[in-house]
């Protein structure tokens, strides 16, 4: 590579150089000013990627940087804007929690910023290669915070359960990756779609792209590669949870449709097939074994599972509509997720007892109406009943499923999210209907900005819908 | 040619008999001393064939860091290597399958160029001829510049590694006497010196 062609690859790739910089640079600041120093390294990392969504905003265009390995294009800024904006609201809810959690170390916003960093690699990866360094950096900064809270068994125990599993979904990735470059000889995705078009298809490459599946299905918590997610989700502390149920889930979905749409596009059909189970099984389980949770993070976990089915009902359909309908859905769900969320970590009682079952939201109705109104509106949302956010995220991935004819996904998508819709239901009957056991203490103040935030948006999608279905069709242009 | 093959039989014959006595060595650091031994005769073999940076590395990082490593928890930790050797007759006939299995398997892949020539046309960054350019001059061609970009996310992979070893083991435990320098050296005989009268007969 000439120095030409580094610096502009330097170019493309700022908002992460600012990421990277920005990570080692707070974690010096940490260092010198010790544990008093988290408020404000908490602070500088919302800056940093505040600066790195500025500068992201600022590009246009598209290119190709590193020699192949990382793509910069309007599918990857909006996903990567999706996913930044995402951890900074978690690092935001974080901010008045961190004591409250024993987790007050300035080395949770570094690593959330390294996170951060991972995620948007992925977005950008064109290379095998690329994405399974990125996948890792991301990874391994996760495993590490969900075990933040290291004095506590179920926080170590959630870290060690997603450190263990996740090794191993990487080691099919990367069972299904040397499979793919042993049989079509490549790593970089338009090369190996290239020779997959040019009549390359053979039964090497479909079994790796099993594997290379089932590895990216385990992080996006799918179904049959989901037994992680309720024991992490309930272990984790809460505000890391939140960031787990976000933002990384918005880069890996981005991962998944990139490494389908680019690389194996000429092998649709084969994985179609794989998409289609995978989205069927998830939603299934999502919806079946979320009915019996009475922890509302366990209950948020099953409902990640069923939301992650969902959206890979426009990827199956592998068609601009579906794609957008991915997009939409990743923002709609990312905002759900941090509004239920910042309800969740509004659940204290004055004398400052967290509780996360979901009958203690009894009565809420009563005691703080209108974080009562605003988790309906989360609730209705998240079981998709018009004319809430939900219901058009929903809607535009099974209109682009019924449009590449594939009718049984989107019927039993259908009855699925009715099913799932008692348990939503539950949520709001117990809030409205039955009696106070206790009220909760005021939230602070970001945490009722942020779930406010999050149900306006909700309740006013019907306004805001229209250009953000433009910007998610602009992105999703990108490949077709 | 006569030297090369002096000492590749010597490395070769040291390599295989220091080896056979890591399996058989009675105290279990001999046995890592010998493996030590089997590490820095490889890095031997691998001068012979060219291969420097492999040697170099073979050095720095097996027997720097990983077979030190192993001497430490062989020191450290109280593991009874009579006990676990006990059986291990039972499991030679599935050791020797393992081998057997290992030396087909690293024959079929040395001789895949035979049945297939064009393979060696097929690598996307060949190196140059071993008479050009020497292996750690062409890693380094590539390393920095085309493949830049996945060492530098292969450094952030490790750093947070390090964080996060840092952050879940590491803790900070108060009263612990720890030696201040600053402290030390700003002493002055006024402070450091006391003059005490001492009555006869009464003591302190």
């Amino acid at each position: 590579m000439t120095v030409e062609a580094l610096y502009a690859s330097l170019g493309l790739s700022l908002p992460e150089l600012i990421l990277a910089i920005g990570a080692l640079a707070l974690l010096m600041v940490g260092v010198f000013l010790g544990e008093k120093a988290t408020g404000l390294v908490n602070w500088l990392a919302i800056g940093v990627i505040a600066l790195a969504g500025i500068v992201l905003l600022s590009m246009n265009g598209s290119g190709v940087a590193y020699g192949g390995a990382f793509l910069a294009d309007p599918f990857a800024r909006f996903m990567k804007l999706v996913a930044l904006l995402g951890s900074a609201i978690a690092l935001f809810m974080t901010t008045g929690q961190a004591k409250l959690y024993n987790m007050n170390r300035f080395e949770y916003p570094v690593l959330i910023l390294l996170a951060t960093l991972g995620m948007m690699l992925m977005i950008s990866a064109n290379d095998m290669m690329s994405l399974y360094m990125a996948l890792e950096l991301q990874s391994l900064a996760a495993y590490v915070v969900a075990a933040m809270n290291r004095d506590d068994v179920r926080s170590t125990e959630a870290g060690l359960k997603y450190f263990v599993l996740g090794a191993l979904s990487s080691g099919m990735l990367l069972y299904g990756m040397s499979l793919v470059y042993g049989f079509t000889g490549q790593t970089g995705f338009p090369e190996i779609a290239a020779f997959l078009s040019s009549g390359g298809r053979s039964l090497g490459v479909i079994f790796g792209l099993v594997f290379i599946l089932a590895g990216v299905a385990f992080k996006i918590s799918a179904v049959p590669f989901h037994m992680w997610t309720p024991d992490v989700y309930q272990g984790a502390p809460t505000p890391v949870t939140t960031f787990l149920a976000s933002a990384p889930k918005v880069a890996a979905i981005a991962m998944i449709v990139r490494v389908v749409i680019i690389a194996f596009q000429p092998i649709t059909t084969d994985w179609q097939q794989v998409i289609v189970f995978i989205s069927i099984a998830s939603m299934l389980l999502g919806s079946f074994a979320a009915i019996g949770q009475k922890n509302i993070k366990r209950l948020m976990a099953y409902s990640s599972i069923g939301h992650m089915g969902y959206a890979l009902v426009g990827l199956a359909a592998g068609s601009l509509q579906g794609v957008q309908g991915v997009i939409l859905y990743m923002v709609i769900y990312m905002v759900m997720t941090l509004g239920s969320f910042a309800c969740i970590l509004a659940m204290r009682r004055p004398d400052g007892e967290h509780v996360e079952n979901v009958s203690d939201l009894a009565g809420l109705s009563q005691t703080n109406p209108f974080m009562a109104v605003v988790l309906t509106a989360l609730m209705f949302s998240l079981a998709g009943i018009p004319p809430l956010a939900g219901f058009f995220a929903k809607y535009f991935v099974f209109l682009a499923a019924i449009q590449a004819h594939l009718y049984a996904l989107a019927i039993i998508g259908v009855l699925a999210s009715v099913v799932g819709a008692y348990y939503y239901l539950r949520v709001v009957k117990l809030m409205w209907f039955d009696d106070a056991k206790g009220s909760f203490a005021r939230p602070e103040a970001s945490l009722r900005l942020v779930y406010s935030l999050s149900g306006l948006f909700l309740i006013g999608y019907l306004l805001i819908g229209g250009p953000l279905g433009a910007a998610a069709e602009a992105a999703a242009r990108t490949f077709f | 040619m006569g030297l090369q093959t002096l000492f590749f039989y010597l490395f070769a014959f040291i390599a295989v008999a220091s080896a056979f006595m890591v399996v058989s060595a009675r105290n279990p650091v001999y046995s890592v001393l010998f493996l030590i031994l089997t590490f820095f005769n490889a890095a031997g073999l691998f001068l012979l064939t060219g291969a420097e940076f492999l040697a170099m590395i073979l050095l720095v990082v097996y027997i720097g860091a990983v077979a030190v490593l192993f001497l430490f928890v062989v020191m450290m930790l109280d593991v009874d290597f009579a006990q676990m050797r006990a059986g291990v007759l039972e499991y030679a006939p599935i050791g020797a399958l393992v081998g057997l299995i290992l030396a087909a398997e690293l024959i079929i892949v040395v001789a895949g160029s035979v049945f297939s020539p064009e393979i060696a046309k097929t690598v996307p960054m060949p190196i140059p001829a071993l008479s050009q350019r020497t292996n750690t001059a062409a890693l380094g061609d590539v390393i920095y510049t085309h493949y830049i970009y996945f060492f530098q996310i292969a450094g952030l992979v490790l750093f947070v590694a390090m964080i996060g070893a840092i952050v879940l083991t590491l803790r900070h435990r108060p009263n612990i006497k720890r030696q201040n320098i600053s402290q030390q050296v700003g002493r002055t005989p006024e402070t450091a010196v006391q003059v005490v009268k001492v009555r006869p007969g009464q003591g302190l």
